[in-house]
């Protein structure tokens, strides 16, 4: 097997953190490369930093290496000073582990977790020696394939990927494994042959087996060229957490990364409802993990990583049943090692007094500030997009945070959202003003930073018919919150650039069309779109018009509701026409409850795959007002498996 | 109230293969991970956000390995009592000796503790210590011939006006007393090896900057640190000597000392 160390080592003391190149670290597989296995490269397609402490990812790698069949390294999208390098002196992308070239693995797999990475996946694929496009690959080139949030529209990059994988990867990635070792065994064939075996896969679309049908501008709609091949591909679910405690050991990199401390993720879906959030939708039901393999997962990958922090993750963490008595354990076991204080983290606290109280109890360094993301500035607002926080909710938190010592308080909150009138938007600087108001009272030097991003509508979310709202339109409500809040001691304003929201827009829910935009903006250089540095709209709008596509078209039109959709022979699970009703009911500010705690309303996500929310408590968690300001008097038919792990736990009322 | 002083050991440590490429950043907080790995609890820093209290001697270069990198470290006076008893005193001696081993097994292949011992109290800082170190320096684009001359032309120099950039300025200084002794051991697979004695103060001059004063073109391939030395009393000494450390590459060519 061959190493492209000896080249590469001479060029890594001339870049930016080499490190970053290495591997080398603690978790890291060491199956060395091995022609009898199927290998994958897992690759993140952006920095090292920015890629390693992906959990996707990490769970996949670690799960590929425990297969008897299979083996897997990592790769991540080399920065450009190396990137110069390697292409002058040709050296291929290269996995960090055992630094082979890309095109030695059978399965180029990456994990798309957002949509200006699209480019930087071109450009590793290039980097690897593959050809970009699927159709001008030969059987020796290795299978592209991709998975991740992303996938559940994956028409932008139908040319240039061999297989998706739709929701969870944990199963499939066996299933592949056999396939493709399959199509290697019998001297890899054609490469139709293998596509064939992998979409008879629950979960795996081969955008190549499909068309695409236009009249004019309008997509009529994508359906397989052949009989054999599925007309809708379902989304692979996970039914119990419990059965994949991964990462087992979760990689500590020797080089600072984004999210440098141990994961654990405590489950996995939300029901809440927010509307302008695919995550919440594309991962239902909620599946928790059992409390005790929580304590378990974060006492051991404490004692063996050396951290001293660790995030418990999932979309909303302050609703995991009996999460104070998780932090307690978790706390406790922490103090009997005895090496020193651990600091526990969860990265999305409620809107409310008891997410402050378990911050409170987190131990956590006040001066980090608290993050709250109420989402919009008014209640008709928060109502329009289901996230139903009370203004009292949100001064009750920030009170209870200044209360216990808190200074500085973050507000995450969106524009563009649909039927945004001026005094919505304007409603975001009200409450940030007030908030530091609040704390002022208490004679504390409060200080509020508003982070406000432009909305971009997701597939497979009731805002998915959504127009969104043009760059100029987003940096117009952006002005008129600067303006507002210039002269507000103590609230400090930032955004996301407008131009990045128009271009995540265009992919967003592009269909195939706009992968001849990608590689467009690719040629021209226009990698590493995520870094403001490199990010440049001229090429996105360049490109567009090169091809012949329309902006306001593709991006800022609202939908109706009998278009066909580029990801209509896809599915989360979820009805589309419960999605239609639900974007009317937006519309008509009315909210839907959280289906954990009160009866199901058939969205089509437990349904369709047999499959139920598992949690150990029917019961709302305590003293939570997000919940409140819904009808909770209806528990009793509430379709959760419950854990049971627990004594008391889980019966009705 | 003050606390009494926590003790404080020194370790040595080798900086080895891939790893060089850590910045010294990384280094410390992987240090500091493998104390947590090995369950030796450290004494912290007050304030807000508490600390382990590590010091590193002088930072290594990025990309540079080295046989001879030091830092100190204040242990928990729950292990480390103030006034120990007997079978304290004893316990603790025997952590200290065996926690070279523990932590190397912790730490990234590459990243070795070689040794350990007590800090008497009162010593001087790393930082403080540390007066000049030598280093292994591979010369690119250059005859073995050809760099014997221009090292020679170096040390031959009464002065060496220098410019850097010093916070946006640049400056010129003699870097000629930084210059403490240059050796030429020969040619490498690339290039050739300089063994180089570098003074940190007074004046200072780093392995890069003396390949530039060879000349512009000439490259920096491998740097290599082998020692870092203290003086006290006009007597030079490393600030522990390593229980076993590999020996230094024999040199496989010709050697021309040239003393300043």
């Amino acid at each position: 097997m061959t190493t492209v160390w000896p080249s590469l080592e001479p060029i890594l003391p001339s870049v930016q953190k080499p490190a970053r190149y290495i591997g080398c670290e603690d978790g890291a597989a060491a199956k060395p490369p091995d022609p009898s296995l199927v290998s994958w490269l897992m690759i993140y397609p952006d920095t090292y930093e920015i890629g390693l402490p992906n959990q996707g990812l990490q769970i996949l790698y670690e799960i590929a290496n425990e297969l008897d069949d299979a083996r897997a390294d990592r790769a991540y999208a080399p920065w450009v000073d190396l990137e110069a390098e390697m292409r002058s002196t040709g050296l291929p992308l290269f996995s960090v582990e055992h630094h082979t070239p890309a095109d030695e693995f059978d399965l180029l797999a990456f994990n798309l977790s957002a949509e200006l990475t699209y480019t930087n996946l071109l450009n590793c694929v290039d980097l690897a020696r593959v050809p970009v496009r699927t159709a001008d690959r030969r059987p020796e080139h290795p299978l592209v394939i991709a998975g991740g949030h992303c996938t559940y529209n994956p028409e932008p990059l139908a040319d240039f990927l061999d297989a998706v994988v739709l929701g969870d990867g944990e199963e499939v990635i066996a299933e592949i494994t056999r396939v493709v070792g399959e199509w290697k065994a019998t001297g890899r064939g054609d490469r139709t042959e293998v596509h064939l075996a992998l979409s008879r896969l629950e979960g795996v679309y081969v955008p190549s087996l499909y068309e695409s049908i236009y009249d004019g501008p309008a997509l009529v709609a994508t359906r397989p060229i052949r009989d054999d091949v599925p007309e809708i591909v379902e989304k692979r679910t996970v039914a119990d957490l419990g059965d994949w405690p991964y990462p087992k050991n979760q990689l500590v990199p020797l080089t600072e990364v984004v999210h440098d401390r141990l994961s654990v993720e405590v489950f996995r879906g939300c029901t809440r409802g927010c509307r302008f959030c695919q995550a919440g939708m594309i991962t239902r039901p909620v599946r928790e993990r059992p409390a005790d393999q929580v304590r378990t997962m974060v006492a051991k990958g404490l004692e063996r990583s050396g951290y001293d922090e660790v995030s418990l993750t999932s979309l909303s963490t302050a609703d995991f049943s009996g999460i104070d008595g998780v932090v307690k354990g978790i706390t406790d076991d922490a103090a009997d090692t005895g090496c020193g204080p651990v600091t526990v983290a969860l990265p999305s606290l409620r809107v409310d007094a008891f997410g402050v109280k378990l911050a409170t109890q987190l131990n956590q360094a006040r001066r980090a500030g608290l993050t709250f993301a109420p989402e919009a500035g008014t209640w008709r607002m928060r109502q329009i997009i289901n996230k139903l926080i009370r203004e009292e909710d949100l001064y009750e938190a920030v009170d209870a945070a200044y209360e216990a010592g808190w200074q500085r308080v973050k507000l995450y909150f969106l524009t563009g959202l649909p039927s945004e009138t001026d005094p919505d938007t304007l409603g975001i600087a009200e409450l940030a003003k007030n908030c530091v108001a609040l704390g002022k009272s208490k004679g504390r030097k409060a200080s509020v930073t508003v982070s406000v991003g432009g909305f971009v509508p997701k597939p497979f979310t009731p805002f998915q018919w959504f127009g969104q709202n043009t760059s100029e339109e987003l940096q117009r409500k952006i002005n008129l919150l600067r303006d507002d809040t210039r002269r507000a001691n103590g609230v400090n304003l930032k955004w996301h650039d407008p131009k990045a929201t128009l271009a995540e827009g265009i992919n967003s829910r592009g269909d195939r069309r706009i992968g001849r935009v990608i590689e467009r903006v690719w040629r021209a250089g226009g990698t590493f779109q995520e870094w403001s540095e490199h990010f440049d709209i001229d090429r996105w709008t360049e490109a567009m018009a090169a091809e012949g596509l329309d902006i306001d078209w593709y991006v800022h039109r609202h939908r109706h509701e009998d278009e066909a959709l580029p990801w209509d022979h896809l599915s989360a699970g979820l009805h589309k026409d419960f999605l239609w009703q639900d974007w009317m009911d937006a519309l008509d500010e009315v909210g839907l409850p959280d289906c954990r705690w009160t009866p199901c309303y058939d969205c089509g996500a437990c349904t369709g795959y047999g499959i139920e929310h598992r949690v150990a408590s029917a019961l709302p968690p305590a003293g939570g007002s997000q919940g409140t300001a819904q009808d909770l008097g209806t528990g009793g038919s509430v379709p959760v498996q419950l854990l049971g792990s627990k004594p008391g736990a889980g019966t009705t009322p | 109230m003050s606390a009494p002083r926590p003790t404080v050991v020194r370790f040595r440590y080798a900086e080895l293969g891939k790893v060089r490429f850590i910045s010294h950043r990384d280094l410390a907080r992987l240090m500091e991970r493998a104390f947590r790995q090995v369950k030796v609890p450290l004494a912290y820093s007050e304030g807000y956000r508490p600390r382990p209290r590590l010091s590193f001697g002088l930072a290594l270069p990025t990309a540079a390995s080295s046989d001879a990198e030091f830092f100190d470290v204040a242990l928990d006076p729950a292990i480390a009592p103030h006034e120990p008893t007997e079978a304290e005193a004893a316990a603790l001696a025997t952590l200290i000796d065996d926690l070279p081993a523990r932590l190397s097994a912790a730490l990234p292949d590459g990243l070795s503790v070689t040794a350990a011992a007590p800090l008497e109290p009162g010593s001087v800082s790393l930082q403080q210590a540390i007066t000049s170190c030598t280093w292994r320096i591979e010369l690119l684009d250059v005859a073995v011939d050809d760099a014997v001359d221009r090292v020679r032309r170096i040390v031959a120099a009464p002065e060496l006006p220098f410019e850097r950039e010093r916070k946006g300025k640049l400056s010129t200084s003699d870097v000629r007393p930084a210059v403490l002794d240059l050796e030429p051991l020969g040619p490498t697979g690339r290039g050739v090896e300089l063994e180089a004695h570098l003074a940190t103060k007074p004046t200072s001059l780093r392995p890069a900057e003396l390949v530039r004063l060879l000349g512009d073109d000439v490259g920096i391939g491998r740097v290599h640190r082998t020692h870092q030395w203290m003086t006290i009393d006009d007597l030079r000494s490393e600030p522990l000597a390593a229980a076993s450390v590999s020996p230094p590459e024999a040199s496989n060519g010709p050697t021309l000392r040239l003393a300043s």
